[in-house]
This record gives structure tokens, sequence and C-alpha cells, in this order.
């Protein structure tokens, strides 16, 4: 992966291997999906560029890739996990209800969501490696299971459908403050989410990069029996990734609680395929072994391009889903088109 | 290699190209609605200032109650020169997404549902500092007074659920289910909850996935299979209320069915006496008077409703008075995309 800095002026590696260097990453094709969509946008619709615009558009693209960097890591190493969705309205109905049922501290209430949340990412890999089944199927039921129990606690607990108002606990300010204020910057106020999920990327492209960890999930995805055999703790790490989503999702879910106030049941259902397409944008492989976390940031911020730009560029929403989809087969076939290429030319 | 080289990059631009081309294609070629309607409006007679208003709601797509309030939003935009934005999203917080780009685009107004009010206060707040006049309409009577919203229109929902039981009652029913499309919708719980108030014999709730309709079906089936004495069926949506039609009748019961909301299929259902009767809550009057409200705003600043919530219903139609509102269902499935 370490692209040294070429030797002094050597025709072989000259300008030709600029393109080789850049498409053999696994980001690059969403790069250029990225850089054609925004551009496209910024024609149709002036509006999209406007800096209010942007921050919305970040907004967006955040509450997307502060999941998507969970999911990459995850998916890089070789499993899924569709109980994402929900997991984060579960981490934040945990919190509220703990504190509906019981008082006291805002933190407190934010602490038992973490603990919660992680036992759930904890559960599933400890079933995935226990069962020796696929993370589909184990995801799959956990899926449905936290559905059910977010409905049901939720209505056993507050005979509502919704946890009620956090607003009056101690503590909520300063918990409003970390999860879900604004920061001014230049005058254009950006959701602190923006700054979590850069911190999200920064860390985990420095665990994948400059970490034994970082090789131990490669190679865990990529050749399991292999990696086993030369002495990874495979299962470790599998538990390790999925608690590694379970944390994105507490801070996803908390975000959501402080912004809000309060969480509606059923809501999450269908965005666990958002973080996974915006990881597989990004260039993970669904079989595992490849990808990066920077790649899933780029999947993210394309997917809030999208959804955003078609409203700023005032077209007719019942299309929204469609150039949804069209756009992300768009970028994904672009991705491997220009990797494979790359990978003939990049061979000397 | 240079030749390759440029081919490789030749390629890779008129890929950028033809997908750019494709987008913009569809983009012009798509159906007059949203975009399109304000284009056609030559009917407005009066020389005012276009303004422009974004409708967001909470509709999850393909459902024909939000088309009727599409409509009627179109339908006032049309007579009053407003170009109209339409964007929707079920997520409560997509949703408030949906309201900060409207705020971001410098509308003159937003009309916005507040099924989630939480989730919405923050973004409605900013919309209002930001010196545009919001309007509420479908959800949210409860909670639109505290967020700086003008007015609302709608209809209270215990109210609607009242209505429904107070009409099975006079038809004498004993034992009834009120069918719950959206488990987590606090609307519709509330709903059956002033139906189960009101209600004469003992009623119960019955949960159905509403984006999938053979579920529907089959539960609603089940249901009457294993209890034979129910007598009254109450469905909340018209497309639901049309499969709970199929459902009574593969369970062999005789259930007496009604609905709230209706359509053109649930008015002739009316007509052929197989539905008793609907609950309306006027959903295009909610789009209609909501667009028109931000015009009269801006025309001096008139409000209506007196700091009270404007109901739009619970308008009852049975076989009494099907004629008087007949004009609202006849062609009404392609209102929505009428040039008139």
């Amino acid at each position: 992966m370490s692209t040294a800095t070429a030797p002094k002026f050597d025709e072989r590696i000259a300008r030709g291997n600029l393109f080789t260097r850049f498409f053999t990453k696994p980001e690059a094709g969403a790069t250029a999906a990225a850089l054609v969509l925004a551009i496209m946008f910024a024609v149709v619709a002036p509006q999209f560029t406007k800096p209010d615009s942007i921050a919305t558009i970040l907004y967006g693209a955040s509450t997307v890739g502060i999941m998507a960097v969970g999911v990459s890591l995850l998916m890089i190493g070789g499993e899924v996990d569709l109980s994402a969705g929900v997991g984060v309205i579960s981490a934040a109905l945990s919190s509220s209800l703990f504190m509906y049922w019981f008082g006291g501290n805002v933190w407190v209430g934010a602490l038992i969501g973490l603990v919660f949340s992680l036992l759930v990412g904890l559960l599933n890999g400890w079933l995935l490696t226990k069962t020796k089944l696929s993370s589909f199927i184990i995801t799959l039921a956990t899926f449905f299971m936290l559905t059910g129990l977010n409905l049901g606690v939720t209505r056993a607990l507050t005979g509502g459908v919704a946890a009620p108002s956090i607003a009056a606990w101690p503590g909520f300010d300063s918990a409003a403050a970390v999860f879900a204020s604004d920061i001014p910057v230049f005058g254009v106020k950006v959701k602190i989410t923006v700054f979590y999920w850069i911190l999200l990327v920064i860390i985990a492209t420095w665990i994948l990069q400059r970490t034994r960890i970082g090789n131990w999930i490669f190679s865990s995805g990529g050749a399991p029996d292999a990696a086993r055999a030369v002495g990874v703790p495979v299962v470790k790490t599998k538990i390790g990734l999925y608690m590694g989503v379970s944390f994105c999702a507490w801070l996803l879910g908390m975000h959501q609680l402080f912004a809000f106030k309060t969480v509606q049941s059923g809501e999450g259902i269908g965005n666990e395929f958002l973080y996974i397409i915006a990881a597989v944008v990004g260039g993970c492989l669904m079989t595992g072994g490849y990808g990066s976390a920077i790649g899933g940031a780029i999947g993210a911020l394309i997917y809030g391009m999208a959804l955003k730009g078609v409203v700023y560029a005032e077209w007719n929403p019942d299309w929204l889903k469609f150039f949804l989809g069209a756009m992300l087969l768009g970028a994904t076939v672009l991705n491997f088109t220009l990797q494979r290429r790359a990978a003939r030319g990049g061979k000397k | 290699m240079l030749k390759s080289r440029f081919g490789r990059w030749s390629k890779l631009g008129l890929a950028g190209v033809a997908a750019t081309g494709a987008l913009m294609l569809a983009a012009c070629g798509s159906p007059a609605g949203a975009g399109g309607g304000a284009a056609g409006g030559g009917g407005s007679a009066v020389e005012e200032d276009e303004l422009k208003v974004a409708l967001v709601t909470h509709a999850a797509p393909g459902d024909t109650f939000w088309d009727t309030i599409r409509a009627g939003a179109e339908a006032a935009a049309e007579r009053n020169n407003v170009e109209l934005l339409y964007s929707s999203d079920p997520d409560g917080a997509r949703q408030a997404q949906l309201v900060q780009q409207a705020v971001d685009q410098d509308v003159d107004g937003i009309v916005v549902t507040l099924a989630k009010a939480d989730a919405m206060a923050g973004e409605v707040q900013k919309a209002v500092d930001a010196g545009i006049p919001v309007f509420s309409i479908n959800a949210g009577e409860e909670a639109y007074k505290d967020m700086g919203v003008l007015a609302h229109f709608g209809q209270n929902e215990f109210i609607a659920g009242q209505a429904a039981a107070e009409e099975f009652n006079e038809a004498g029913a004993q034992k009834a289910i009120c069918v719950i499309q959206e488990q987590g919708h606090v609307g519709l719980e509330s709903r059956c909850e002033g139906f189960a108030d009101t209600f004469a014999g003992s009623s119960e709730v019955l949960y159905v996935t509403g984006t999938d309709m053979t579920n529907v079906a089959s539960t609603i089936t089940s249901k009457l299979q294993t209890n034979a004495d129910i007598d009254a069926v109450l469905t909340l949506g018209a497309p639901f209320a049309m499969t709970a039609l199929d459902a009574i009748a593969d369970a062999g019961s005789s259930a007496k069915l009604a609905t709230t909301d209706l359509n053109a299929d649930v008015y002739s259902a009316i007509g052929d006496g197989s539905i008793l009767f609907g609950i309306d809550q006027q959903p295009f009057l909610q789009g209609y008077e909501s667009v028109e409200a931000v015009r009269l705003y801006a025309t001096g600043g008139y409000v209506l409703g007196g700091g009270q919530a404007v109901l739009t219903g619970p308008a009852v139609v049975n076989a009494d008075n099907l004629d008087s509102v007949a004009a609202q269902f006849e062609g009404a499935e392609d209102a929505a995309d009428s040039e008139s």
C-alpha cells in the first residue's frame, strides 16, 4: 500500500503510473464518481454549492457516514450487519427508557445505551463465531429481535410507541452540546456529527493502515483459515468489529436522542442497507479482505449528495429512489472497471 | 503508451458525459408534477409576485392518501401563482433535513407535517427564525403552537376515532377490531384510542404491516377466523379498506367494514354497500388551504384559525351523503397528474 516517492525522473514510472497508482486504491472509483456527481449538481442546481447547503449535505452524509465507518471495517473483515439500522434506534431507546424508568442524569442513560449497544455487538459476534452460520443469517435474526424489542419494551414501559421527551432531565444541556450541537465554521453552522464522522474515519484509517489490528481485519476477511493458521485471533477480531459497529450505532443513536429529544420506536428499519451501500460504493468487497474507511466515507458522501441534490435541483421526488439506485450502480461499476484496468496497467 | 492512455481517459470522460446526459434527460422527461406544475399555471388571473412554497411531508412513497394532499396543494398553487416544491421522507430525522433544505433554498413559505413533532422542532424553529412563515398540516395538532407555526390544518385523530365509533354504535356493532397499518405511528394509535373510548361494545387493536398488502390480508383473515364473533372492522387507510374487504370475504365473516381516509375505490364501495361508511379528513383541503394560507399571509399577514387548529375533518361519508362528495372521487385517480 505504501506509495513511495518516485525515484528522480525515471521515465518508466513517470506520468503513466499516476493513473494506476491512484486507481488501485479501493476508494478511487468512488472519488471519481463523487466528483462527477458534485459537478453535475453544481451545474443543474446553483443552490447546491452555497455554504448552508453544503453544511446540510454534509450533515445528511454524516448520519450515514458514521455508521459506514464501522460497517466498512466489518465488511473488510468479511461480515455484514443487517441489525445496524435498528441498532441505532435501540441504542437511543435503551438510553431514554432507562432514564424514563429510573430517572437520574442523562449521562448515566447515555452510558447505559453504550453498554447495551456493545452487548448487542458482542452477541452478534459471539453467535457468529459459535454457530458458524453466515453473518447474514445471524444479524437478520438480531434485526428482527431488536425491531420487536424496540416496540415491545417501549410500549410495555411507557404505554405509547415513542419514548417520552428527555429534555427535562439533569445534564441534558451538556449532553446535547456534546452529541447534537452546531459548530460555526466561517459563519456557517455545521452539525457536530460531521466532525465525529471525520474523526472516526481518521481513527479507522489509522487502525487499518498502521496497526497490527488492521492486518488482522484484512486477513480475517480475506483468508480466515490462513489467518487462523498463522495465529491471527480471528474470533476476537470479528467480535471486536461487531462491537465497533455497535459503538458507531450508539454515537448516532445519541445524536438522534439529544437532537430530537424523543425516539419513535418504529424507525431505523432499512437504513442498514444505506450503510452497506456506502461501504460497497466506497470499494469494500462483499467477500471481505479489501476496502478502506475513506471509501466508506466517500460512499456516504455520494449518498448524501444524491439525496439532497435531487431536492436542490427541484426534480420530481418520485424519481429520487431511482436516481439513487442508478447513481450507486454507476459509481460501483465505474469503481471496479477502473480498478481492473489499473491493475492490468499496474503490471510492469 | 500515450495513445492508449488517451483512449482510457476519453472513455472515462465519455462515460461521465453519458451518465450526466442520462440523468439530465430523466430529469427533463419526468412527468409534470412537483417541479413542473408551476410552469403550466396559466389559470391565475391575479397579478401577483410568484411565491415559492415547500411542502414537506412524512409520506411513504406510493400512498394514495398523499396524492390527494398533493393534488390539493397543486390546485391551490396554480390558482395563487405559487411554485410548489414537494418532498417527503417517512424518517423523522431525514424529514427534518428536508425542512432545512427548504430554508437553504430561501422559500417564501413552508408547509410541513408534524407526525414526528420532536424531530422536526429544531429545523422548524430555524425556518421561523429565518422569517419564513410555516404552516403545519395533517399531524401535529398538539405541537404546532410551541414551534412557532402560524396555523395548523388537520383533523383531531381522537375525535375521528370517536366519529367512527358513533357510526358503528348506530349500526349496532358489538365487537370491533381497529386495524393499524404502521406500528409506532402515534396518530393512528390515537385514532384507535378515540374509537375504543366511544365504541359501545368491546374493541381491540390489530397491527398489520402496511407496506406489505399480503400481510395485511392474511393477518385480518386469520384474526376473523379465530374470532368469528367480530362484527365490525375499522381500517385506517383507503388501500387497507379494499384489502380488508377481500380478507373479510376470505374468512367467511359477516363483519361490517368501515375506514378512515377515502379514495375513489372506497367511495364506490360505499355506493354499493360493501363498506358501511368512511371517515374523511379531507386531505385535499389540507393541501389546498395550507398553500393558500402562505399566499394569504404574504398578502397581508392574514392567518386562519384564531390560534386554534383548523379542523378539516372528521367528515362522515355514508350512503346518505354520497352524492354531495361525488365530484371529489369521480376521476380522482387522474386528478393528481391532470394539466387543467
